[in-house]
């Protein structure tokens, strides 16, 4: 059992799958030899203005909320101002950072072993389980957390349980706590509950979460709202207003990378002596695209290239508009699936899953091409369990996650 | 700058509204210098020096601390398309807090890109990094009553600052200038930097004399020989020397000062990787969190593995200097190829530049 027999690829001969592999690093080598001086301006150009709209969103707050006159136009626009500098922060700035994707421009505040972001996750257990865990296991069933982030059933092949049944609540509590989901999520909650995690590590883990997350909670919900002292409640409230726009807005783009009709699961064996262009593949299977304006590109951090960033995480994300064309052409020339539509009809799709998979398997018919499903066991594996990190994920170092978090 | 404390403080208070970033990293868009996170400069002005040299002055920002020592280097990294490209080069301004500025004097080197950027191509208003002074190659305080300076080439930078710092003192605090002689080659008069201020410092001070050498015209200075060391200076073997300049010269001096058995009194300060030490036996060298690993032999340095194997290695000067190439080792033992000590503490920070494997190590990159 390999990937050769996953059905979207039964007519590649493995002469053209290795192939494709060539024509994928050589798209690769060709991004990678000509990074130069235009794109390190465009990510300092993006931090530029990440800041200067988080510090004007501050500003708007603090100062707006004094006057009676100016408090409600200051809280809209405060709260926006903050709003998007979160999003562009987490998703095209945070998110790329740390996958590597500016590593080479050799500059130590603009590295993936430093980075920290504007969220409760610390840095470091987010390179774990999204760098490693999703990006290497991408749609694997019982190795990929992303699945449904051991709180919702997104596969057919996730057993069913009475508790699918509050799918519609969780999933909306997800949406709207989203960076909390996100902070907890390298815990592995499941393995957790089976007793299959290490003490000592989920102790460190939890510390670094509580540590992160009440910097972030005192500097939204206490600092600044005290500074606008009577007005508290006006910065308070537009503070929450912003992490909340910024969780639903992350929410909807990641669901959009890997649950939309078209994006395929596998499993464990399907992995079995993976190739790189086996690899290739099944990140182009297993992933989803949207599109979209520039503007749309750049507030969902490029994830509407889903397919490209799984393929290339760490190459730039302002080169991935033209790396599309490419894969697309490729998949084009060898008849492979790629998944993409308009924003609207992938979220949709998603959402219409974690409905229907709320109920058993039984009362629902799939809107998935079947794949192949043989017994398997279900069980989640832990790091010593899973095969050893693929480079191009991205830096993941223990030691360096201490500093600022 | 006696509200340095303070104004950290206040800094380090204000990091509660910026966390998960510093201040720093939002003051520095004001002023590219107000950040003490990565110590940067503006370079203010580059005066040419010779048809190939050309002098920096640098602006800076906050965190510097111009405690350097006359002699020491820098690290000075320059974005070139994009991606950060470090060199050191030798302080030659004096320490001096109220200038607000240093001095680093560059040749461009035949091969060198950087160099001949930074002579060529640096506009003033560029911001560079810098890196924390270093270097032993210092001139002592109090200084020797007697010194001896042996220059080659670019190697009068550092032994510029020191004779700066020297002329700075009979000026200041009236303490005369110690008994220095100091020869000087240089293929031609024309490359020869600073020749100017040289001239008139000997002018000024009685206790300095100096030796000039054109090797295109005249030969290498050969220091046994009749025109050599026993001629400029009958008394060297009592005088503390400095030497510095090309890998070679620096050669036949250390080897010279042995046969005369004053060694002691020699202090060198190189510029290239010197290998002097035994490689070290290679091994498996293990990179966690890229999951990748290579075998290396004895001579392959740290750094170069991990380029063999596509890691993306941080890397600056590339000879043990500016220490960007630091990485922890997590377990296993190195060997520092210059001098042969060995590393073997888990999670100890090694410099992968200069380093090679002793037996299979596993570093966190």
């Amino acid at each position: 059992m390999a990937i050769a027999d996953v059905k979207e690829y039964t007519h590649l001969t493995e002469e053209e799958v290795d192939q494709i592999g060539r024509e994928l690093d050589a798209i690769r080598t060709e991004i990678e030899e000509s990074r130069g001086a235009a794109d390190a301006a465009y990510i300092n150009r993006l931090i530029k203005l990440q800041r200067a709209l988080a510090a004007a969103g501050r500003v708007t707050l603090l100062v707006g909320s004094q006057f009676k006159e100016t408090r409600k136009p200051a809280w809209v626009l405060g709260a926006s101002l903050l709003g998007l500098h979160k999003i562009l922060e987490n998703m095209e700035i945070g998110h790329n950072v740390m996958h590597g994707q500016w590593d080479w421009m050799n500059d130590p505040e603009i590295h993936s072993s430093n980075w920290e972001w504007d969220t409760a996750q610390p840095a470091e257990q987010w390179k774990h389980s999204h760098n490693y865990i999703h990006h290497q296991f991408t749609n694997v069933l019982g190795y990929d957390n992303d699945i449904g982030y051991g709180i919702l059933r997104m596969a057919r092949e996730q057993k069913w349980s009475p508790y699918n049944l509050g799918q519609p609540i969780y999933n909306s509590l997800l949406a709207t706590l989203f960076e909390w989901g996100v902070a907890l999520h390298d815990l592995d909650i499941e393995r957790i509950r089976k007793g299959e995690k290490d003490p000592k590590e989920m102790k460190r883990q939890l510390k670094q979460i509580f540590r992160k997350g009440r910097n972030q909670v005192l500097k939204d919900y206490v600092v600044y709202p005290a500074l606008a002292g009577k007005q508290w409640k006006t910065v308070l409230t537009a503070n929450v207003a912003a992490n909340i726009t910024r969780n639903l807005w992350s929410y909807m783009i990641i669901f959009c990378g890997h649950f939309p009709d078209g994006a395929v699961h596998f499993t464990e064996e399907e992995i079995e002596d993976e190739t790189r262009a086996e690899w290739y593949l099944r990140q182009i299977l297993g992933s989803a695209n949207f599109e979209g304006g520039r503007t749309l590109h750049i507030l969902s951090g490029s994830l509407g290239y889903q397919i490209e960033h799984h393929i290339f995480p760490d190459l730039p994300s302002n080169r991935y508009p033209e790396i599309s064309e490419k894969v697309r052409a490729l998949a084009a020339k060898y008849d492979i699936p790629y998944t993409t539509g308009p924003l609207y009809r992938q979220y949709g799709q998603a959402l219409r899953t974690i409905m229907k998979l709320s109920l058993p398997n039984s009362w629902t018919k799939s809107d998935q091409p079947d794949p192949p499903t043989p017994p398997h066991d279900r069980k989640r594996r832990g790091d010593d369990e899973r095969p050893s990190r693929r480079a191009e994920l991205g830096g993941w170092s223990r030691s360096s996650s201490n500093a600022r978090a | 700058m006696a509200s340095t404390i303070p104004w950290e403080r206040v800094r380090r208070s204000a990091s509660k509204l910026t966390t998960p970033l510093h201040p720093d990293d939002y003051l520095r868009l004001l002023n590219p210098l107000w950040s003490s996170r990565e110590l940067r400069g503006r370079v203010e002005k580059v005066i040419p020096e010779t048809e190939d040299a050309a002098t920096l002055v640098i602006r800076p920002g906050w965190g510097w601390r111009y405690d350097h020592k006359p002699g020491q280097y820098v690290g000075i990294g320059i974005q070139v398309n994009g991606k950060f490209q470090w060199r050191s080069y030798s302080v030659s301004s004096p320490p001096e807090r109220r200038r607000g500025t240093i001095t680093i004097t560059v040749r461009a080197m035949p091969e060198g890109k950087l160099s001949s950027h930074l002579v060529k191509g640096l506009e003033p208003g560029t911001i560079v990094r810098l890196a924390l002074p270093e270097g032993d190659f210092v001139l002592p305080d109090p200084p020797p009553e007697r010194m001896l300076f042996l220059v080659g080439g670019s190697g009068v930078t550092p032994v510029m600052a020191m004779l700066r710092t020297l002329d700075r003192r009979s000026r200041e605090i009236g303490r005369a200038m110690p008994d220095v002689v100091m020869h000087y080659s240089s293929p031609t008069e024309d490359r020869m930097i600073f020749r100017d201020e040289l001239d008139r410092l000997e002018e000024q001070h009685d206790g300095l004399t100096l030796h000039r050498l054109q090797t295109d015209v005249d030969g290498m200075l050969d220091l046994a020989g009749p025109d050599g060391l026993d001629k400029i200076c009958p008394d060297w073997r009592d005088r503390e020397t400095y030497a510095c300049g090309p890998g070679p010269m620096l050669d036949a001096i250390t080897e010279y000062y042995e046969e005369q058995d004053v060694v002691d009194h020699l202090h060198l300060e190189r510029f290239s990787l010197e290998l002097g030490g035994e490689g070290g036996e290679g091994g498996t060298i293990t990179f966690q969190n890229s999951g990748k690993t290579i075998e290396a032999d004895g001579a392959t340095t740290v750094l170069e593995a991990g380029e063999e194997a596509g890691v993306g290695m941080p890397y600056g000067c590339r000879m043990g200097i500016c220490h960007t190439c630091t990485l922890t080792m997590i377990s296993g033992k190195v060997r520092d190829l210059r001098n042969g000590n060995e590393f073997d503490s888990p999670n100890e920070p090694v410099q992968t530049c200069v380093t090679a494997a002793v037996g299979d190590c596993t570093l966190d990159i």
